[in-house]
């Protein structure tokens, strides 16, 4: 049974009088620890497609089942909940609370599922441990490189044990040796068995990958399993 | 839901914390409204407990009669009078009565000599019963007594206020004075008991009764003032009622005439000033509570500025499972932490100020503040905050997640 099975999916906005179709009748399946990449050309659908996988966003028609919950009909409540359950995100700007420190940061999710502070505190610093930032937890966002940042954020998507992990551009704003080690994070990961799903236009990210997606104009263009994938993930 | 109230809470504060002098000065407008509130309050709830003590002194539980004619009957040449026979018949009537005393006040001059010094004062002819009705104490010497009344003997207890005018000495006794022609002597001296509104209570002579009875001649037209002081049990308007149907019976007054006689207690004059000073704190406290209005549209005004700076946040929030109450929690506390903080500032500060007033101005009562004025301040502000952050608590909680997180 698949994790995440998309049929149909559009998404269409409104820009004045015209329909802009930026997802326009997607049908695809995602697999448990599934190490899949979307990429494709700005103005694809990329992000619309992350942010409807994430349940940040809803799509104009088609089905939506992540772990055989039909997703359409949830109300803003009800999508919060899911997205704090099933996802964990990683945003290209790491998107940290900047008032909060780097093991805040990481125990916010868990606030929103009513654990007490000491559960919380031991399951935020095991995952900090796990992305190598066991030194850092009271370092501010602003104390941190952006390497070490995107860590925090990893660690932060890692601590709900969401079925997927959603990467949005995730070395867009780093260098290319951090790049590399996040990206080494990411294979370690979907190694421990891990469902990740990285969206980027960049061919070496990609390469990472198991399964690449391409969109183009909304639609599937490409779906190909890559055979480095199998072999050093 | 509590754990969330109590998470709220933390954010709230660390919030508060991060924006220390951004929240001092958006409190600022509660701050100086409680504590206006509270300084008014204290300093004229400090002067009406004051007023309390005083009339308290003057004999709170005491009831005075006098006749009273209309200014209509007044022109016929009709005049109301109180007899010493209306006394007896209450003393022998009346329940729940301690002490009762004849005042009968000099109807022609109400001078007084001693040597070369001439003063006016208020000459009345009492009984040795005033003292307990009045609250009298010696400072020196002794009350008029039984027996001087009975003889009417020629003795006089003076007021501080006169031994003063007069130039006697710290101590009178035994000295002549020429009161009204006659010459009396002096037996007591009353403790002074300071003015009342401007009245001073220690400008008295006192005289046996019967010696004023005397010295006025005609007997059969005097008309006197009667003072009773209730017995602790006793109720006053239960006195007052029974007094006013012997007194109207006395007078053989039919039930469509009005009463020919008044009477007053202590406490209905405590009351009126009560009364005002009520109407002064109201009146005061209203205009002093739009300032708090204004304290709270402070408030919000920030809080939507906070929510804007914070759109981000909200959206990262939403993203990793923010539910819609735990952003309205989050704000709603921290605008109802802060006006509460500013409500606590403000009735210190507000205290202070009314213990500054009551203290810098001499012989103005201590302020004091009661605990309906601080739960009242406190209850506003915390109202206030409530009121003012819905707006923007709900602002932020109904975010779309994907324009808070793309708001830059």
């Amino acid at each position: 049974m698949a994790l995440i099975e998309l049929s149909g999916i559009t998404k269409y906005y409104e820009m004045g009088n015209q329909v802009v179709k930026a997802l326009d009748g997607i049908d695809i399946e995602v697999f448990k620890n599934d190490y899949l990449a979307f990429i494709g050309s700005s103005g694809s659908g990329k992000s619309t497609m992350l942010n409807i996988l994430g349940c940040l966003d809803k799509p104009t028609s088609g089905q939506y089942h992540l772990n055989n919950k039909n997703v359409e009909n949830l109300n803003p409540n009800e999508l919060s909940e899911i997205r704090n359950l099933e996802i964990g995100f990683i945003f290209q700007s790491f998107n940290l609370l900047p008032r909060a420190t780097a093991l805040g940061n990481v125990m916010q999710p868990l606030v929103y599922r009513s654990i007490g502070f000491r559960k919380r505190k031991q399951m935020a610093m095991d995952s900090l441990q796990r992305v190598g930032l066991g030194d850092r937890t009271d370092h501010l966002p602003n104390q941190l490189s952006g390497g070490q940042r995107q860590r925090v954020a990893i660690a932060r998507a890692l601590v709900t044990h969401p079925s997927i992990l959603l990467a949005d551009e995730p070395t867009g704003n780093l260098d290319s040796q951090t790049t590399i080690e996040i990206m080494q994070l990411f294979d370690e990961l979907h190694a421990e068995g891990h469902t990740l799903i990285v969206v980027t236009h960049e061919d070496e990210i990609a390469q990472h990958c198991q399964r690449i997606v391409e969109l183009k104009d909304g639609r599937v263009f490409n779906d190909s399993t890559t055979k480095s994938a199998k072999v050093s993930c | 839901m509590f754990f969330a109230l109590i998470e709220s809470f933390r954010s709230a504060l660390a919030s508060i914390y991060a924006h220390g002098l951004r929240s001092f000065l958006t409190t600022l407008g509660i701050v100086i409204g409680v504590a206006s509130v509270i300084a008014v309050v204290s300093v004229t709830q400090g002067m009406s407990s004051f007023i309390g003590d005083v009339f308290a002194d003057l004999g709170s539980n005491s009831l005075t009669i006098q006749s009273y004619t209309p200014f209509e009957d007044q022109m016929k040449g009709i005049r109301a009078r109180l007899t010493p026979e209306d006394m007896e018949l209450i003393e022998k009537r009346a329940e729940g009565v301690a002490s009762i005393t004849p005042i009968l006040f000099a109807n022609r001059s109400s001078q007084i000599k001693y040597g070369s010094q001439t003063a006016f004062s208020r000459i009345m002819g009492t009984t040795y019963a005033y003292q307990n009705v009045a609250q009298s104490y010696m400072s020196v010497g002794r009350f008029i007594a039984e027996s001087d009344n009975n003889t009417r003997r020629r003795v006089a207890v003076i007021g501080d206020k006169v031994r003063e005018n007069l130039s006697l000495a710290e101590n009178p006794i035994n000295e002549y004075v020429d009161i009204g022609g006659e010459w009396f002597k002096i037996v007591g001296l009353l403790e002074p008991k300071g003015e009342i509104m401007g009245m001073n209570q220690d400008d008295i002579v006192l005289i046996p009764y019967n010696t004023m009875r005397s010295l006025q001649g005609n007997q059969a037209r005097t008309d006197i003032q009667i003072q009773l002081s209730l017995s602790e049990t006793a109720v006053a308007e239960d006195v007052t009622q029974q007094l006013s149907t012997l007194l109207r019976n006395a007078h053989d007054l039919d039930s469509d005439e009005d009463d020919d006689f008044q009477i007053q207690t202590a406490e209905q004059l405590m009351e009126t000033f009560d009364t005002v000073i009520n109407m002064v704190t109201i009146v005061i406290g209203g205009i002093v509570s739009i300032s708090l209005l204004v304290g709270g549209i402070g408030i919000m005004n920030i809080m939507l500025v906070s929510v804007t700076e914070r759109t981000r946040e909200i959206g990262i929030c939403k993203a990793i499972g923010a539910k819609r109450h735990h952003i309205l929690l989050q704000f709603l506390i921290e605008a109802l932490l802060l006006s509460l903080l500013g409500g606590m500032i403000g009735l210190a500060i507000g205290y202070g100020l009314g213990t500054l007033i009551s203290s810098s101005i001499p012989s103005f009562p201590p302020a004091s503040i009661p605990l309906w004025s601080v739960a009242l301040a406190l209850g506003f502000s915390g109202f206030v905050g409530v009121l003012f952050g819905i707006l923007p608590a709900a602002k932020a909680a109904n975010l779309d997640p994907i324009d808070a997180l793309r708001y830059e």
